[in-house]
């Protein structure tokens, strides 16, 4: 019954982990990693919801009885593009963050906007 | 009636966007923009006349009819947010011009509004759109652009801001998809109407109080309701002035409209009302972020940032009626949304006009401006009234219609939130009004030089103020309208 199911464990623990990863980390690109594998996570349950077992692709060729479902993976490709775009944009952020800051680490960036804003 | 009218109110914006990709002149990718927020404004009016008329205004992409396809659905509650965010667009044009060129080097100016432009457009998409992973796909265009929009601030702390606004946005939406792939999981359909259709029977099913609590919370973070509320303050302190002042009207409103819809129609009041606790939650942190979002509000230096935890709160105000579960409740929701939306518009273009002469607007360097400026700080003790809720201005309408909404449920520890939440709107204000009219100038007085107004943004915070007032004065439309709509998202017969 539980590993029947064992594609939806896979998916809560990969969604476990990604957020872990975006809570725990300070690395602003361990972080993004973590935002993806969240996101990975989700994509993987709306493409298990499509298949149906014994099912072919939908495909009419008069002799398959059943076939998966297509919507849900049309679905992932726009919420892949998505994922892709957000990934590009907090990278470029990354850059960006670590031109200003020379860092990457979020902790160490807090720390010199707090000190370089004290009047010396 | 199947009309293409709420479609090309969000397909103008879409397609001006590469357009001023292309042109690149900032005047003209300014013009450019004010013409998209033009053209969608007077579309999305006109959607509301004809909704009022007819009661439904529907619109089949590609011809292909719901639930297979995906229908932009219009009533009045989406009406009247689409009028809310095009016309907030339209108020912020004049303003932007000169807050821009001052904020924003002129080689990225086009691509400032190319952004602006798909803000926008997403904000209106999600309004317009009657098709569940259609509002994701707006969701996201509207927060990837928002993001680029918060990266463009002056100070390199724009630059965190935007990237933690990232992560805990992308959270928020990957939350709002896995809730409607659950949704679809149960009903194989994604269409919000049919959604609504097929779970009425409000069954006791796990996935389904799973599809809410995702929904639910994935949006909370985009509304910015207490817990999750962290990005805000930052995020709107360090975008440019133009940005804050668009998107502190609009987008968590907007976010808000998503909740109230889900809430009300495509999961349904049974469920999330009844069987599930979410209302009293969405209540109880709604009244936390009412006090504690005025008491942060109290102890700020930096104007926008006092603004930006008002907003906080005020957003209280949203979600409290939300949470309510009733129309009255629905429609002090709507009433609030626009009111505070064109409060804190205002608020923030006088913000924005601070930044401009001064490069900075922190509250302690307020003393003798008015003295300077006395129309500009008239414009901020009319936002002032309005946030606090004085009769004569937009704010206490909403928060009139939200108390009677209050009492009729008996749900006192709200009414008391409310009115503490608006006594400690005294409080902040109040610490400005000191500071700018009796707290002493000191000899380091910008030049006056320094202390005139761009036209552009004299002209928006006129027709700002103005707004307020007369949504202050002449109140009695727009509360029947939001009452129809509210009643109309219900499903009570009126």
């Amino acid at each position: 019954m539980i590993l029947a199911h064992y594609n939806y464990w896979v998916v809560v623990l990969l969604m476990m982990i990604g957020l872990y990863t975006i809570m725990a980390h300070s690395n602003l690109v361990k972080k993004l990693l973590g935002l993806m594998m969240f996101q990975t996570s989700v994509f993987l349950m709306f493409i298990s919801l499509g298949k149906i077992e014994g099912g072919t692709a939908p495909i009419l060729t008069g002799d398959a009885v059943a076939y998966s479902n297509p919507l849900p993976h049309v679905l992932i490709l726009t919420a892949i593009v998505v994922g892709v775009a957000t990934t590009a944009v907090g990278l470029a952020l990354v850059v960006r963050i670590h031109e200003a800051y020379r860092t990457i680490e979020e902790f160490e960036a807090i720390e010199r906007d707090k000190r370089e804003n004290q009047p010396a | 009636m199947n009309t293409q009218l709420p479609v090309l109110v969000v397909l103008i914006p879409l397609l001006i966007a590469p357009l001023i990709v292309l042109v690149r002149n900032p005047t003209a990718a300014w013009a450019l923009f004010g013409a998209a927020a033009v053209s969608s404004f007077a579309l999305a009016v006109q959607c509301l006349l004809l909704v009022q008329e007819q009661g439904l205004l529907q619109a089949f992409l590609g011809g292909w009819e719901p639930p297979f396809g995906i229908e932009y659905r219009i009533d009045l509650a989406n009406a009247i947010v689409l009028c809310l965010v095009s016309g907030i667009a339209l108020l912020v044009t004049p303003m932007a011009k000169a807050s821009i060129e001052r904020e924003i080097s002129e080689p990225r100016i086009y691509l400032f509004y190319a952004c602006l432009t798909l803000c926008l457009t997403g904000l209106l998409g999600m309004a317009a759109t009657g098709d569940a992973f259609n509002v994701f796909v707006f969701l996201e265009i509207s927060s990837l652009s928002g993001y680029a929009l918060i990266a463009m601030g002056n100070s390199r702390r724009a630059l965190l801001a935007s990237f933690r606004y990232l992560v805990m946005g992308t959270v928020g939406g990957t939350f709002f998809l896995t809730g409607v792939g659950l949704l679809y999981a149960l009903t194989g359909t994604l269409n919000m109407a049919d959604l609504a259709g097929s779970l009425t029977m409000g069954f006791d099913s796990r996935v389904l109080i799973a599809a809410a609590a995702f929904i639910v919370v994935g949006l909370s973070i985009k509304i910015a309701l207490f817990p999750v509320h962290a990005w805000l303050p930052a995020a709107y302190a360090e975008a440019p002035s133009a940005v804050t002042a668009f998107m502190a009207a609009t987008a968590t409103k907007v976010a808000a409209y998503v909740l109230l819809r889900f809430a009300a129609t495509v999961i349904g009041p049974v469920v999330v009302f009844a069987t599930l606790p979410i209302g009293t939650a969405l209540v109880w942190l709604a009244c936390i972020a009412m006090v504690a979002g005025s008491i942060a509000a109290i102890y700020q230096t930096d104007f926008k940032r006092l603004l930006a935890w008002s907003s906080l709160a005020q957003i209280g105000y949203i979600v409290l009626g939300i949470g309510l579960g009733t129309d009255a409740g629905a429609s002090a929701a709507l009433t609030h949304m626009v009111n505070h939306g064109v409060i804190k518009c205002g608020l923030f273009v006088i913000a924005g006009v601070l930044v401009w002469r001064h490069g900075q607007a922190t509250v302690a360097n307020f003393a003798g401006m008015p003295q300077q400026s006395p129309w500009l700080f008239a414009a901020f003790v009319i936002g002032a009234l309005g946030l606090i809720g004085v009769p004569g201005t937009g704010g206490f309408i909403s928060k009139w219609v939200l108390l009677q909404a209050l009492i009729a449920e008996s749900a006192w520890v709200a009414v008391a939130a409310v009115l503490v939440s608006s006594l400690l709107a005294v409080i902040y204000c109040w610490r400005v009004v000191e500071i700018a009219w009796f707290g002493d100038s000191d000899a380091s007085q910008p030049p006056p030089a320094a202390s005139r107004t761009p036209v552009g943004a004299t002209l928006s915070l006129a027709m700002l103020s103005g707004l307020v007032v007369y949504l202050g004065v002449h109140s009695s439309w727009l509360v029947e309208l939001t009452a129809q709509a509210g009643a109309d998202l219900f499903g009570v017969g009126r």
